[in-house]
C-alpha cells in the first residue's frame, strides 16, 4: 500500500513538473497577471488615456468608460427616460422623446460613431441610432448631453446606422426590416417585390451639427444589416451588407439562409446628392419628429416634418451596384485606406474581402452577373480581393489598427482573430468570454486608428463575475494590441447590451468638456436670473414657481396658496457657477422623477398635488455640509379655499 | 419579571410626561439656555476674543492671485454699477445688504477687510477658507455654509469691489 502511495505521489509530482514545463503560459500566470494588472491600473487621482462610448442596447442609453481601467464615468440618456438627471421627465426634455407614434420613452440604442474630419476623429459629436422606433440622435461631446433626435420615416429596425461619412457630411441610417412604403394595409405574404428597404442620408450642419433628412433611397426589400462609409479613395461611396435577399416574410431563420450569397450594396452617395440637388427624386408625404435641444434655453422642442425626398435606384444609373458576398454577411467594414470592404458571412468560417479598385474596374468593364430589381450585380470573382481562412466560426465585425492589421470577432467560436490586410494571413487569435459581438479599437473605424487597446463586447457572461441571479450585465474584455500578439488584460461588466462602441484619445475631449453653464447666458423662458426674481405666479389652475438654488437653500422655500387640482411647475434655476455643484429637486407624491439641475441651468418639474396638507420638497444631490437643511414646504389647501398665494425665504 | 414590569412602568411614565409636555408647548419648545451658553462662549473666547465677522484685519491680503491693488480715491461709478448687477445675480442668494443672511452683509466690509482680501475671497473661497485664518473662522461663525465659487473673472470681481465701496 505504502509503495503504491509513494509511487502515486511521485507520478503526481512528475506530472506537475511536466505541466509546468509544457505550459509556460500557465506556469507564469502569476507574473503575467501582475503585468496585466499594471497595464490597466490607474492610480487614485490619475486619469485614463482613452474615452470609450459603449452603446447600452436595450437600456436606450450610452455609457462612457475610461480605458484601460474599464471604469464607468457616466450614463448619457438618449432614448430612455432617466430619473438620475430627470431626462425625459423634465418639461424641457420630454419633447426629445416625441415621435410620430407619440411619446416613446425607450429605444434600443445600437451603434455609436464619433464625428470625423478628413476621416479622422474630431470629437465634436457622437451619433447613435434607435433601432426599434427608427431614430438617430446626436450627442454633444462637450456637454455629454443629447442635443438632437430625428425620427426616420419609411424605416423599421434602424440597424445599418448611425455611421458617418468621412467629413461628417451625412449620418447614414439603413433599415433592417423592409416594409411597405408608404405604409399601408396589405397581406404580409405579398412582401416579395413589394416591400422596400429605405437607406436614409441625414446631413449634419458643419457649424452646429443640426440634422436634416436630405433623401431616402428605396432599395429592394432586403434586410440592410450594417454599413460603413468609403474613406480616402472610396470616399463618396457607402457600403451596406444585406441578408434575406430571398425576401422571406416568415421563418427567416431557415428561409433567409437559402441563398449561397447575399450582397454588399455599394451606393455612390455623391452621385445621388448631385441628382437630388438637380431636382431629382420624388417628394413624398411623410410624418416624422425632429427634436432639438437648445443649450442656451436649456429646452427641447419637437417639430413634425411632413415630407421626404425619395430616390428610386433605377433612376440613377451608375450609383448602385451589388457585390455578391457569401452567407448572410453581418459586419461590413472598410479598412483605413478605403481600399478593402470586409464582409463577414455570419454563417461562414471565412471572411470575404472585396477590393474597391477591382470593383471600379468591374464596373468599368461591365463585369455583371445579372441584376436585382434593376441594380447590376457584379461578378463575385471580379470584385473579391481575398478570403481570410480563419479557422474560426461565425465572423461578425472587424476593426483595424495603424499597422495594416485587421481584428475580427467570431461569435460562434468566441474569439478575436488578428489578420493581415493584404496577405489575408491569420497572425494571432485569442479567446473571448463569451460569444463576442462587436469589438472596438479607438479610431478603428477611421483613417487613423489608435492601436493600443481593443475592447471586445460579449453577449454571454456566465461565470465571469459573482452571480447576480438569472440576469447579469454583459461582459467586456480589454486586450493590449500594441505587440505582435494580443494580450488579454481585463474583464469589466457593461450596462445594458453594448452593440458596438466608439473610442478616442482622452486629450481630444478632456480640454473641451464643459464644466458649467453660464448663468448670464441662460435664455430659458422661466429663468430666475437673480434671487429677487424668485416668485410664484398663478394662471387659472396652472401655477409657475420661479425658484433659485444655491448652497444650501431654495428661494423661496415656503409657498402657500396652492390648491388641490393645481398643476404646479417648479422652474428651478441653479445659481451655482462652480464645477460639479448640481442641485436636485423632488417633492412628495410627484408623478415624475426628481430633476438634477446643473450650475447655471434651469429645469422644470411638474407636480399635481392631490391631497390637502403641508408637503415638503428637498434637494436630492448632497451639495454641501448643510445639504440636509436644503428643504422647503408647500401648503396645499382645498380646491375651494381662499388662502392667498404667497412665498418667502427666511421670514 | 420584576425588572420588566418596572421598565414598563418607567416607559409609561416617560410617555405620559412627553405627551403632557407636547401639549403645553404648542408654540414650539425652548431650552433653558442661559447656563448652557456660557461654556461654549468661554471656549471660543480662548481662541479669539472678537468674532471673525467683527474683526478688523485690514493688513491681511488673504491667499490667492491678488497680491496688491491700489484704489483710486474717486469711485468709478460705471464700474460700481456693473459690480452691482453682477452682485445681484451671483451673490444675493446668500448676501443681503440689510441683514446677516447665509453670509455677512457686504456693508462696511472695506472698513474691516483689505481690497485684496475681498477679491481673493470672491475669486477662490475654497482656497481662502483652507489657508486664511479669518476666512476659516468666518466659515465656522457662519454655520459651516461654505461660500460658493461663482467663477467670476478678475474684472467682474474688481467691479464688485468697486460696488462695495459705494455701500
Amino acid at each position: 500500500m505504502k509503495k503504491v502511495k509513494y509511487s502515486m505521489l511521485g507520478l503526481l509530482g512528475l506530472s506537475m513538473i511536466f505541466i509546468g514545463c509544457n505550459d509556460p503560459g500557465k506556469s507564469s500566470n502569476g507574473a503575467l497577471a501582475s503585468s496585466a494588472a499594471e497595464k490597466v491600473y490607474i492610480a487614485p487621482g490619475q486619469r485614463d488615456s482613452y474615452y470609450a462610448f459603449l452603446s447600452g442596447g436595450y437600456s436606450g442609453n450610452l455609457t462612457v468608460y475610461g480605458l484601460p481601467s474599464g471604469r464607468m464615468f457616466k450614463e448619457i440618456p438618449v432614448f430612455s427616460q432617466f430619473p438620475t438627471s430627470g431626462y425625459g421627465y423634465s418639461e424641457e426634455t420630454k419633447p426629445m422623446l416625441n415621435t410620430s407614434f407619440g411619446f416613446v420613452p425607450w429605444d434600443d440604442l445600437h451603434h455609436p460613431d464619433i464625428s470625423q474630419t478628413n476621416g479622422e476623429l474630431d470629437g465634436r459629436w457622437i451619433f447613435v441610432n434607435g433601432n426599434n422606433t427608427p431614430r438617430i440622435a446626436r450627442v454633444s461631446l462637450s456637454t455629454f448631453e443629447t442635443e438632437e433626435i430625428i425620427e426616420i420615416p419609411n424605416s423599421a429596425g434602424n440597424h445599418s446606422s448611425s455611421f458617418i461619412t468621412e467629413n461628417t457630411e451625412y449620418v447614414v441610417a439603413g433599415t433592417r426590416f423592409s416594409v411597405p412604403v408608404p405604409q399601408r394595409d396589405m397581406p404580409i405574404n405579398e412582401y416579395k417585390g413589394n416591400f422596400k428597404g429605405a437607406l436614409s442620408f441625414i446631413s449634419v450642419a458643419p457649424d452646429n451639427g443640426r440634422l436634416n433628412l436630405e433623401f431616402q433611397i428605396l432599395m429592394p426589400g432586403f434586410n440592410y444589416d450594417l454599413s460603413r462609409p468609403g474613406r480616402a479613395k472610396s470616399h463618396g461611396w457607402f457600403f451596406f451588407s444585406t441578408y434575406n435577399t430571398e425576401e422571406a416574410n416568415s421563418l427567416l431563420e431557415v428561409m433567409a439562409s437559402q441563398n449561397d450569397k447575399d450582397f454588399i450594396a455599394a451606393v455612390n452617395w455623391m452621385k445621388i446628392e448631385e441628382y437630388v440637388k438637380n431636382g431629382g427624386g420624388t417628394k413624398m408625404p411623410a410624418n416624422y419628429a425632429h427634436n432639438v435641444y437648445d443649450e442656451e434655453t436649456h429646452t427641447g422642442t419637437s417639430t413634425m416634418k411632413k415630407e421626404v425626398i425619395t430616390v428610386d435606384p433605377t433612376d440613377v444609373p451608375g450609383a448602385f451596384y451589388l457585390l455578391p458576398t457569401p452567407k448572410s454577411p453581418h459586419g461590413c467594414d472598410v479598412d483605413p485606406s478605403g481600399q478593402y470592404i470586409i464582409g463577414s458571412g455570419k454563417l461562414s468560417a471565412d471572411i470575404t474581402v472585396h477590393s474597391f479598385d477591382k470593383m471600379m474596374a468591374a464596373i468599368e468593364g461591365k463585369k455583371f452577373d445579372g441584376e436585382a430589381y434593376g441594380i447590376p450585380i457584379l461578378k463575385f470573382e471580379e470584385v473579391m480581393a481575398g478570403t481570410v481562412k480563419s479557422g474560426g466560426l461565425g465572423p461578425l465585425h472587424t476593426e483595424f489598427d495603424d499597422k495594416g492589421n485587421a481584428y475580427t470577432t467570431f461569435f460562434i467560436s468566441s474569439e478575436v482573430v488578428k489578420w493581415n490586410v493584404g496577405t489575408w494571413e491569420v497572425l494571432d487569435r485569442k479567446p473571448t468570454y463569451y460569444s463576442v459581438g462587436h469589438l472596438m479599437i479607438p479610431g478603428g473605424n477611421s483613417r487613423k486608428p489608435f492601436s493600443k487597446y481593443l475592447v471586445a463586447m460579449n453577449k454571454i457572461t456566465k461565470d465571469r463575475y459573482l452571480p447576480t441571479g438569472p440576469e447579469m450585465e454583459h461582459s467586456a474584455q480589454i486586450y493590449d494590441i500594441s505587440g505582435d500578439k494580443m494580450e488579454l488584460l481585463y474583464d469589466f461588466p457593461t450596462h445594458g447590451e453594448p452593440h458596438y462602441a466608439a473610442g478616442c484619445p482622452a486629450e481630444l475631449l478632456e480640454p473641451r468638456s464643459k464644466k458649467i453653464y453660464r448663468l448670464d447666458e441662460n435664455k430659458h423662458k422661466y429663468v430666475t436670473s437673480s434671487p429677487d426674481q424668485a416668485r410664484v405666479e398663478r394662471n387659472g389652475n396652472e401655477v409657475h414657481v420661479y425658484m433659485s438654488t444655491i448652497r444650501s437653500h431654495f428661494t423661496p422655500d415656503n409657498i402657500e396658496g396652492i390648491k388641490v387640482g393645481d398643476k404646479v411647475y417648479f422652474h428651478i434655476t441653479n445659481h451655482e457657477q462652480d464645477f460639479d455643484v448640481p442641485h436636485g429637486f423632488s417633492i412628495i407624491g410627484q408623478n415624475t422623477s426628481e430633476i438634477l439641475v446643473m450650475p447655471g441651468q434651469t429645469k422644470t418639474s411638474v407636480w399635481e398635488p392631490k391631497q390637502v396638507g403641508v408637503w415638503p420638497f428637498y434637494c436630492t444631490d448632497f451639495c454641501s455640509a448643510l445639504h440636509q437643511e436644503m428643504q422647503g414646504y408647500v401648503r396645499v389647501s382645498p380646491a375651494n379655499a381662499n388662502v392667498e398665494l404667497s412665498w418667502s425665504l427666511g421670514e | 419579571m420584576k425588572i420588566t414590569s418596572k421598565l414598563i412602568a418607567l416607559l409609561c411614565a416617560i410617555l405620559l410626561f412627553s405627551c403632557g409636555g407636547k401639549e403645553e408647548k404648542k408654540d414650539g419648545f425652548s431650552l433653558e439656555r442661559s447656563k448652557v451658553e456660557e461654556a461654549p462662549a468661554q471656549t471660543s473666547v480662548a481662541s479669539d476674543e472678537v468674532p471673525a465677522s467683527q474683526r478688523i484685519t485690514l493688513d491681511e491680503k488673504g491667499v490667492g492671485q491678488i497680491k496688491e491693488i491700489t484704489l483710486d480715491p474717486e469711485i468709478n461709478t460705471a464700474m460700481a454699477a456693473e459690480g452691482e448687477a453682477i452682485f445681484k445675480t451671483n451673490c444675493t442668494a446668500c448676501h443681503k445688504l440689510d441683514k446677516r443672511f447665509i453670509g455677512p452683509s457686504p456693508k462696511g466690509i472695506l472698513e474691516r477687510r483689505s481690497p485684496e482680501w475681498i477679491m481673493n475671497m470672491i475669486l477662490d473661497p475654497q482656497l481662502m477658507t483652507e489657508q486664511d485664518r479669518c476666512a476659516k473662522d468666518l466659515l465656522v461663525e457662519f454655520n459651516g455654509a461654505a461660500m460658493a465659487n461663482q467663477n467670476l473673472t478678475l474684472e467682474q470681481t474688481r467691479a464688485i469691489l468697486e460696488y462695495f465701496r459705494t455701500l
